[in-house]
């Protein structure tokens, strides 16, 4: 047997909807963390209930991971389409585990060095567990067993996952793991490199996904008030949201369609509420309109645009990052918004509470850009790393009651000032009796949709704010060696994977760097024109057909890249896939 | 009783002579200041269209919004604040055209909204096309050979789809107007008060001769609007009489907002912004 690799490997659960891929993934890969090690994990199932071909996949190391990576060491396949369609991202030596009684060829499963593990899982489930829809939990504890991971940390999660059915499912549960552990040991783990040891861990460590990021970022941030329509990827944000409403006092409603969605957003943050929707591409278009008014009547409102494959229905349950230029310019006419993109799990929850005080400081559309890479991924962090103390919470302008019962003369909601910034008044004061409104219109509000004068100091007054919010747009993180000879260009998801490749580029002695932008509106000109003075070979990296980013940069700096690395199947960017379309650039120059 | 002066605005309607729009506005004055509501205390919430300018001509809280949604807006208001008094102000081709599934919505969900509807039957501020209340074969310049369509029937609707309050009245006649506004806010729940307005420029059939020829008063006649079997077949009059008044009303029907759990301790507007930080660290226990 060759040498064994310790905790560093890929494993991938795969089988139809309704086979527990999604629930059995997640309870391991919360087993693994639970053992210490740093997890990320991805998932790709298809737009429907039951059947299909869905996987769950699960990184594991030693040190923290940003990215997933496509080659599989350990397959857990439960149908045969899910052994004949994926046996193929095994590498050599890998192993595929799959019940005996599936009819597949050992021969198909065994070309390139992979290793075929059949096993009588659903005999297993069936006479140790008395029902073979247990088939999945012999298959876990079975690759708890060929990586010879110490059964504890199996049973832990088995008992608390299935705790809420009864002591007697848990305990049936736990036997037919245990069963398919020692199958598994007994007969493969010798012959399996691949193995996981537990760790200590010194500091704390928590698991969440993007969207549980973005619900608790916004919770953090005092949101009390979301109003969505049900749309994958970002359904979960609501969902998230809701289990957490009655506790955290949040309104969630779920409205009729996108259209109310943004407007009763807008409506709850007119009164002065901390409010947000999350949507896809499809449902934000039905939000354009009103963003708009929320650009206009001057209403902080956050908008997370969960992004997924288009045009129209696209690709519903993959991702894409082909979004950016319509978030950018959607609604007629020209008014200041904020577009943020978060990249890691971290920046989800910081990047939502930033938003939340950028809405109400710049009263304007605040656009969260994610997508269904990021909605589902899901690692472990540091629990250190989402510290309340250091959530600010910052209204802007806005009066308190002291301040509107001292003011002479009546309250103008735009007036005129020298940053953009009218100061806010909540209604439900006497002086604040104000019109907010979605014609152009004067200090007070009245409709002023006539006179030009009017127009121009009301519109220049609306666009300042965005001058004014450039302040406190971050620069770039740049990432990697000062002199490179090649530079990433990036924002957004993709944040984990051109790491990861940056990474392995430095190892092989290839000076690369990443430029990743998280605020990609305003757009910070000033901090990014020097950093493209000294970024050797530029290569926009983005998870779209056109490089979209690229354009953005040109169109404000002038400056071209040199090359794209762009991908549009629906699946997300990785290191290897990044790494590939490199050095197929190397070649063809 | 509070002197209506106090909601005048220094804005002068830029609605045609004779339009029944400036009913509306007395009305809803009337209405507030006979139920000694300060302009501080109602927001209204308007969409677009001739109509929709009425808070502009006003001195109140107010938002006008975009067309078809002032009921969304509305409706998060009420749900951020449901302390404030929340009226909509909206044109037919507002509520019952473009926003008409909001409309339908809001029936079911009976928020302590009132919905004013200025149904002129015709398209007004784009000049004259025909709306969804528009009677079949009204000529208009989008319908030269008549509408084909059969009109939206809305105090029908209104009353299947749940709406626990449900009234007509008539711009021509204010006084009974802002009668029915008043109770309409004063009841709990949403309530629709449709009125019939005169557009004296783009509609020549429905006009202040052809109502005041038809229009009977329900609550003269004895009407139990407790009956909804019976208001809902009152809702299809419409020829030679035409009933205003209240069709339709139920009291003690619990309100949206009194059976959503985040608003138990009161409006989320007056509740400090953040969290505990132990809530905060309780929610990172789940993720532990």
């Amino acid at each position: 047997m060759a040498e064994s690799t310790v905790n560093n490997m890929t494993i991938r659960l795969a089988g139809e909807a309704g086979q527990g891929v999604d629930t059995g993934g997640a309870g391991f890969a919360k087993a693994l963390a639970n053992a210490g090690l740093w997890v990320f994990t991805t998932s790709e199932f298809m737009s429907r209930i039951r059947g299909g071909l869905n996987f769950y996949q699960i990184r594991v190391a030693d040190h923290p991971l940003y990215s997933h990576v496509e080659p599989v060491n350990l397959l857990l396949a439960f149908t045969e389409e899910a052994v004949s369609e994926y046996a193929g991202t095994v590498v050599p030596g890998g192993g595929v585990i799959y019940d005996q009684g599936l009819k597949v060829r050992e021969e198909m499963v065994a070309r390139n060095g992979v290793q075929a593990f059949p096993m009588p899982l659903v005999k297993i489930a069936q006479e140790v567990g008395g029902n073979r829809i247990m088939m999945n939990t012999a298959a876990l504890g079975a690759a708890a067993g060929v990586v010879e991971l110490p059964f504890e940390f199996i049973a832990e999660i088995i008992q608390r996952n299935f705790r809420r059915k009864g002591d007697a499912v848990a305990e049936a549960n736990l036997k037919v793991a245990e069963a398919g552990y020692r199958y598994a040991r007994e007969h493969y783990a010798a012959g399996f490199p691949w193995k996981l040891q537990p760790r200590k861990t010194s500091r704390p460590r928590l698991m969440m996904t993007g969207n549980q990021a973005i619900g608790l970022g916004a919770l953090a941030a005092g949101c009390r008030f979301i109003s969505a329509y049900p749309m994958t990827p970002a359904s979960s944000i609501m969902e998230w949201i809701a289990a957490h409403g009655a506790r955290y006092k949040v309104v969630v409603k779920q409205t009729e369609d996108e259209i109310a969605a943004i407007t009763m957003a807008i409506g709850a943050a007119f009164m002065g509420a901390r409010a947000m929707t999350a949507t896809s591409g499809g449902g934000f278009s039905l939000m354009v309109e009103a963003l708009g008014l929320a650009g206009m009547a001057e209403i902080p409102v956050v908008v997370v645009e969960s992004q997924r494959p288009g045009p129209s229905t696209g690709m519903p349950t993959k991702t894409e990052q082909g979004d950016l230029l319509f978030v950018l310019h959607a609604s007629q006419g020209e008014f200041p918004r904020i577009v943020l993109a978060p990249g890691t799990i971290e920046q989800c929850f910081w990047t939502m509470v930033r938003a939340f005080n950028l809405a109400e400081k710049y009263q304007c559309p605040v656009i969260v850009l994610t997508d269904n890479y990021m909605a589902f991924q899901a690692r472990t962090v540091l629990r250190q790393d989402f510290d309340y103390t250091k959530v600010e919470i910052d209204r802007g302008a806005l009066l308190t009651k002291e301040e509107l019962e001292q003011m002479e003369g009546p309250y103008l909601r735009y007036k005129i000032t020298e940053s953009g910034i009218s100061p806010r008044a909540l209604p439900g004061h006497p002086k604040a009796v104000f019109q907010a409104c979605s014609d152009e219109h004067d200090e007070y509000g009245h409709f002023e949709d006539e006179d030009a004068e009017n127009r121009v100091k009301m519109q220049s007054k609306r666009m300042r704010k965005l001058r004014t919010a450039l302040a406190e747009i971050r620069p770039p993180e740049v990432y990697g060696p000062e002199d490179p000879e090649v530079t990433f260009l990036t924002w957004g998801t993709t944040y984990g994977p051109v790491r990861e490749a940056v990474d392995i580029l430095n190892s092989q002695g290839v000076r690369a760097r990443m430029l990743h932008f998280v605020d990609i509106w305003p757009f910070p000109v000033d901090a990014v024109l020097p950093l493209l003075e000294r970024s050797g070979r530029l290569v926009a990296v983005e998870n779209n057909g056109t490089g979209q980013f690229a354009h953005l940069l040109r169109a404000m700096t002038g400056r071209e890249v040199d090359d794209r690395i762009l991908r549009f199947d629906g699946r997300p960017l990785s290191p290897d896939y990044i790494l590939r379309k490199f050095e197929e650039a190397r070649i063809h120059a | 009783m509070l002197d209506v002066k106090i909601y005048n605005s220094p804005v002068k309607p830029t609605w045609c002579p004779g339009c029944g729009d400036y009913g509306i506005l007395n009305a809803v004055k009337a209405a507030l200041a006979q139920l000694e509501i300060l302009p501080h205390e109602v927001a209204i919430f308007t969409g677009i269209g001739c109509g929709s300018k009425l808070p502009d001509y006003m001195t109140v809280t107010a938002f006008t919004t975009i067309h078809g949604r002032p009921i969304p807006v509305a409706t998060g208001a009420k749900l951020a604040n449901p302390k404030m008094h929340i009226l909509v102000v909206a044109g037919d081709g507002d509520t019952y055209g473009i926003g008409a599934n909001h409309f339908i919505q809001a029936l079911r969900r009976n928020p302590d909204i009132t919905l004013i509807v200025e149904n002129n039957m015709v398209y007004g501020l784009t000049k004259g096309q025909y709306a969804p209340t528009s009677q079949k074969g009204m000529v208009t310049s989008t319908t030269p050979e008549g509408a084909i369509e059969v009109a939206l029937n809305p105090l029908a609707m209104a009353i299947t789809g749940g709406a626990t309050f449900v009234a007509r009245g008539f711009s021509g006649d204010p006084k009974h107007l802002a009668w029915l506004i008043a109770e309409a806010i004063k009841h709990k729940g949403f309530s629709l008060v449709d009125v019939l307005q005169p557009c004296v420029v783009y509609n020549k059939v429905q006009t202040y001769d052809f109502y005041r020829e038809r229009v009977y008063k329900l609550e003269e006649e004895g009407w139990d609007p407790a009956d909804r079997k019976a208001a809902w077949e009152k809702a299809h009059e419409w020829g030679d009489r035409i009933p205003i008044g209240i069709f339709y009303r139920v009291e003690g029907e619990p309100t949206y907002e009194d059976q959503v759990p985040a608003l138990r301790e009161g409006a989320l507007t007056t509740q400090p912004v953040g969290l505990d930080p132990q809530a905060f660290e309780a929610l990172l226990n789940e993720f532990a």
